[in-house]
């Protein structure tokens, strides 16, 4: 019995099973439901660390279910899947301590955490999808766990940002989908490769490729918020704060990007496509978005929809350090897919913190809340100072890689863009801080947190009567320090920079 | 060993007919009872199925002369993996709409609905074993009839004109049907499928010309079958009908009765007539009306406000998918072919399960007005997991059957590069998307009209979320059901008896 073979397959039911058994879960039962959720996140982690230990002693890890005459379902562990896997189930982890937190006594908490669980197994399986009809399949399940959560809150506004979400994303799975039938009906197979699996292919079919091409990264585009195609994703700041920060630091957004990067190159080739002239329009396209994000960011003076802005900004890092097409680009652009997921969803709890404990949802509201949350506010500082790129922050590796990349190819208007958006970042994130730790603060906060509910126990549940509760200051605390450390650390092994460039490696230098 | 043999031998095709008929008898004779037989008869119909199956895997396609009488002379009964595919839908779909119906139906319309019901099963499951078209005609008008009875079993104004409405247009189409088959008995001397078939082709070959009479059979044919399937322009008496009727009745309307005039059709036109005539114009007249029925049928199910109405215009619209196998099929038969094979299934599951969810939205809060879903996600959520799982088969989103069924059809439109149909079943999945996504997205919030709600038994809601689940199952079992379907193609059928 060859227990390889399904170690992939545990690693999507871990979250699977756990979400399903939880829908089915009354919603008195608190700690069953804290047990479980915990107990997916944990055996999750650890069959994770198994395969990465066991891909570095050499083995091979791959689930193989027939799907389709000729197409199977494959899930496979390679090092871009174990990547993104990795991040996903540490942030999971994260994640899940923070909205048992956040959403403590409110109503419809199996459902949330229901779906909450197949949002993660729905990105857990877009990671480890080992062709693009396992990956579209995915990647569609993804839109539809997150439209329950988006619409949690039940109202007319929640409903609307609900049905904006699907008229995006299902159209953007549409394209998809014609994009893979047409890309199958040319080849006859779908299986990731690394160099892709197109360059033999004559040349007559070329026009078809780039309309291939530009539908596959349109109907990926939609979820990684490439403008135009990004109006969605301000509208969805409606659901709650571990929602948020879930779709933009792991799920929604990064299968968007983690997409592009596959489509570049796994499927076309990173070289084969830049030999039909496809990047150079997709670089133009993330330059724009990075540039656009952060100009409209600038004048949100809601918090979250500022960092929304600032998502559609970064994440275009990604597909921009991938449409570069050269080896240091591909590091910066592939490292940012967790720097990035590190440091927005540090931003992301921080402002639940701010909007669950004291009411805060707009930064003018924020002065001096470095004083009344000095810790919230400490991780919210290194997450800000990360997507600055300050050393030595995680963000400011992905940067340079970037930068260093454009150069060596030749492209040195990136540099332009890079240096462009670092000051918007400033202009918008160093004003916050500044209210924060430099401004007096108000009387009163807009809507404090009472606390006085638990009596007695108010000390066990508040930190020295000033912050907030442990489940909600320990994750925002966790993920600032990890960003930190992915900056300080970037030369230990299993960081996710040598992870970056391995996998730069494998496409450019392996024959 | 013994036991086995007699399991093989065992004449399951002929159980399949007997067992529903038996039970519409002993449900009149005992009313009081009827549910229980109903519901008896209903599981003995899937272990029956099963026999089949199971002979069918082993012997491959399957012919029974009733009585020891074959064709020409007697009644002779035919399976192939098509008519096992049908036949399997049926006996599910109808077991779940029989649990459902045992607490839907209050006592007094039980007793109606359970001797209609079982004649219908009857009337299905001998139409899908029938080898000559003119059995074929009779179980069709038995079939027509029935549904007619069983929309109209409420007898409210409503009902009653949707009822009247169905029943002109079936009895217009069997007509239509019958004008044909009489043509085709007049020409050939016979009116079972494979020894026509082989007499409209020597006759062809010999002539080498098709005459008025097969003409005007297959158009009097079609048209009759076209308008009992309901595909767009036809369609007019559907939604009325559908929409009026009591739940389980829409639920089993639609999955499985608008299918086996289809199934007809598709039977009809690859053995008897296509080898004769040149099909291209035919085909592309079909195709044409499907694409028309996805898109008109999706825009007029997004404009409804009633729930049951949405249903049935979607209804319109899935149908329209089922068309495009004429155009597609023309040069790669086994891809477009196995699509719409699998999109007549998992349209079948998650149709009925949407009906049968509408009806658990009726119980609940009296009215099926999709404004006024008030928190349903909540408040029935069984129901609402139902609703949104079959509503995932139906925009043909993974992982479901009726994702693979459109995967399928899709490959085949882009490989013929029919990228006319492939931009139409697009844009029916989106819009199909739009209109249950609207449906989806009232249950989540609070309505402004909040009204008191009745209880809804389980079996209800139970019912209709398996249905939905075997939708979504069959999202991951294409291999199995395809290897099933083709036991016998529908190509050779022609060339079995001989």
């Amino acid at each position: 019995m060859n227990w390889n073979a399904w170690v992939p397959l545990l690693v999507v039911i871990s979250s699977l099973l756990p979400g399903l058994i939880i829908f089915g879960l009354a919603e008195d039962k608190v700690r069953l439901r804290v047990a479980l959720n915990l107990f997916g996140a944990l055996s999750k982690l650890v069959l994770v660390s198994w395969m990465i230990w066991g891909v570095y002693q050499g083995y091979h890890y791959e689930t193989r279910l027939p799907l389709l005459p000729n197409l199977e379902l494959v899930l496979r562990a390679g090092p871009l899947a174990l990547l993104f896997v990795s991040l996903s189930t540490i942030l999971w982890l994260v994640t899940t301590v923070y909205a048992i937190g956040y959403l403590e006594d409110s109503p419809h908490r199996s459902r949330f955490f229901g779906f909450f669980s197949l949002c993660v197994t729905a990105t857990v399986g877009v990671a480890l999808a080992g062709n693009l009809i396992t990956f579209l399949l995915f990647y569609e399940l993804l839109t539809l766990a997150t439209y329950p959560l988006i619409v949690h809150r039940g109202t007319e506004e929640a409903r609307q940002a609900g049905q904006t979400y699907l008229r995006y994303t299902i159209s953007g799975g549409a394209l998809l989908l014609i994009g893979t039938v047409w890309l199958y009906s040319l080849t006859g197979t779908l299986e990731f490769t690394p160099k892709g699996f197109l360059s033999n292919l004559g040349e007559q079919h070329y026009p078809a490729l780039i309309t291939i091409f530009a539908l596959l990264i349109a109907g990926l585009g939609v979820k990684a918020a490439l403008v135009p195609l990004h109006g969605w994703l301000p509208k969805a700041m409606i659901a709650p704060a571990p929602v948020s920060a879930l779709l933009h630091a792991v799920a929604v957004v990064k299968a968007g990007a983690f997409g592009i990067i596959r489509v570049v190159y796994d499927v076309f080739g990173v070289e084969f496509a830049a030999a039909l002239g496809v990047l150079a329009p997709l670089a133009w396209l993330a330059a724009f978005t990075i540039i656009y994000g952060s100009l409209r960011a600038l004048f949100q003076d809601d918090l979250k929809r500022r960092l929304a802005y600032s998502t559609i900004s970064q994440v275009s890092y990604i597909t921009l350090g991938v449409a570069i097409a050269g080896p240091i680009a591909t590091i910066g652009g592939v490292v940012h897919l967790v720097h990035q997921g590190l440091m927005k969803i540090t931003l992301f709890f921080c402002a639940g913190n701010l909007a669950e404990t004291l009411g805060i949802h707009k930064i003018s509201e924020m002065n001096g809340v470095g004083r009344r949350m000095p810790w919230t506010m400490a991780a919210f500082t290194i997450g800000a100072f990360g997507m600055i790129g300050a050393p030595p922050i995680a963000g400011f590796i992905s940067k340079w890689y970037l930068g260093l990349g454009a150069l060596n190819t030749g492209q040195s208007w990136v540099i332009l863009v890079l240096a462009g958006s670092s000051l918007l970042n400033a202009a918008y994130f160093l004003p916050i801080l500044h209210r924060a730790w430099f401004m007096p603060s108000p009387e009163s906060w807009p809507h404090e947190h009472p606390g006085e509910h638990k009596g007695e126990h108010r000390d066990k549940h508040y930190w020295g009567h000033k912050e907030t509760t442990w489940a909600l200051l320990l994750p925002p605390l966790v993920t600032a320090a990890m960003a930190l450390a992915a900056g300080l650390l970037v030369t230990m092994p299993f960081s996710p920079l040598e992870w970056a460039k391995l996998i730069s490696v494998r496409e450019f230098y392996q024959p | 060993m013994a036991m086995q043999n007699a399991f093989m031998a065992f004449p399951w095709a002929v159980a399949l007919i007997l067992l529903p008929l038996t039970g519409a008898i002993c449900c009149f004779l005992f009313p009081r009872i009827s549910r229980a037989l109903g519901l008896i008869t209903s599981f003995a119909i899937v272990v029956s199925v099963v026999g089949l199956g199971w002979q069918l895997l082993e012997h491959g396609s399957y012919r029974h002369a009733v009585g020891g009488w074959g064709a020409p002379l007697g009644i002779e009964l035919y399976a192939d993996g098509l008519s096992l595919l049908m036949l399997a839908t049926t006996a599910l779909v109808g077991f779940a709409i029989s649990v459902y119906s045992t607490t839907y139906f209050k006592p007094a319309l039980a007793v109606r609905f359970w001797p209609i019901w079982m004649c219908l099963l009857a009337a299905l499951n001998a139409l899908f074993l029938s080898a000559d078209i003119f059995n074929l005609y009779v179980t069709l008008e038995l079939l027509g009839l029935s549904a007619v009875a069983l929309t109209a079993l409420t007898g409210s104004k409503e009902a009653l004109s949707g009822a009247m409405r169905y029943l002109l247009a079936t009895l217009l189409a069997s007509l239509a049907y019958l004008l044909g088959v009489t043509l085709l008995y007049h020409s050939f001397g016979s009116v079972d499928i494979t020894i026509l078939a082989q007499q409209m082709q020597a006759y062809h070959a010999a002539t080498s010309s098709v005459t008025p009479a097969v003409w005007a059979a297959l158009g009097l044919m079609a048209a009759g079958l076209m308008l009992k399937t309901a595909i767009f322009p036809l369609h007019f008496w559907l939604p009325p009908a559908h929409g009026s009727a009591p739940a389980p009745v829409s639920a089993l309307l639609s999955a499985l009765v608008v299918k086996a005039s289809f199934y007809i059709l598709l039977r009809l036109w690859f053995t008897l007539f296509e080898p004769l005539v040149d099909g291209e114009a035919i085909n592309t007249m079909m195709g044409l009306l499907g694409c028309a029925a996805i898109l008109w049928g999706s825009v007029q199910a997004m404009r409804q406000t009633r729930l049951k109405l949405l249903i049935a215009y979607s209804t319109v619209a899935q149908i329209g998918y089922l068309f495009l196998v004429f155009p597609l099929t023309a040069s790669m038969g086994s891809t477009a072919w196995n699509g719409v094979a699998y999109l007549i299934i998992s349209h079948a599951l998650a149709k009925s399960a949407m009906f049968l969810c509408a009806g658990n939205l009726l119980c609940f809060g009296g009215h099926d007005r999709i404004a006024d879903l008030d928190r349903v996600v909540q408040r029935l959520p069984l129901t609402a997991a139902a609703f949104a799982l079959a509503g995932v088969s139906i925009m043909g989103l993974p992982p479901s059957g009726g994702f693979i069924g459109k995967w399928l059809l899709l490959e085949a439109a882009v490989t013929q590069g029919r990228w006319d149909i492939a931009a139409v079943m697009m844009l029916g999945g989106l819009l199909a998307a739009a209109y249950i996504f609207k449906v989806i997205g009232h249950t989540f919030i609070q309505a402004p009209v909040t009204h008191e709600a009745q209880p809804v038994s389980a079996s209800m809601q139970w019912s209709a979320l398996l249905l939905a689940i075997g939708a979504m199952l069959l999202g991951f079992l294409s291999l199995p059901v395809l290897s099933l379907l083709n036991i016998s193609d529908i190509t050779l059928a022609s060339g079995v008896g001989s």
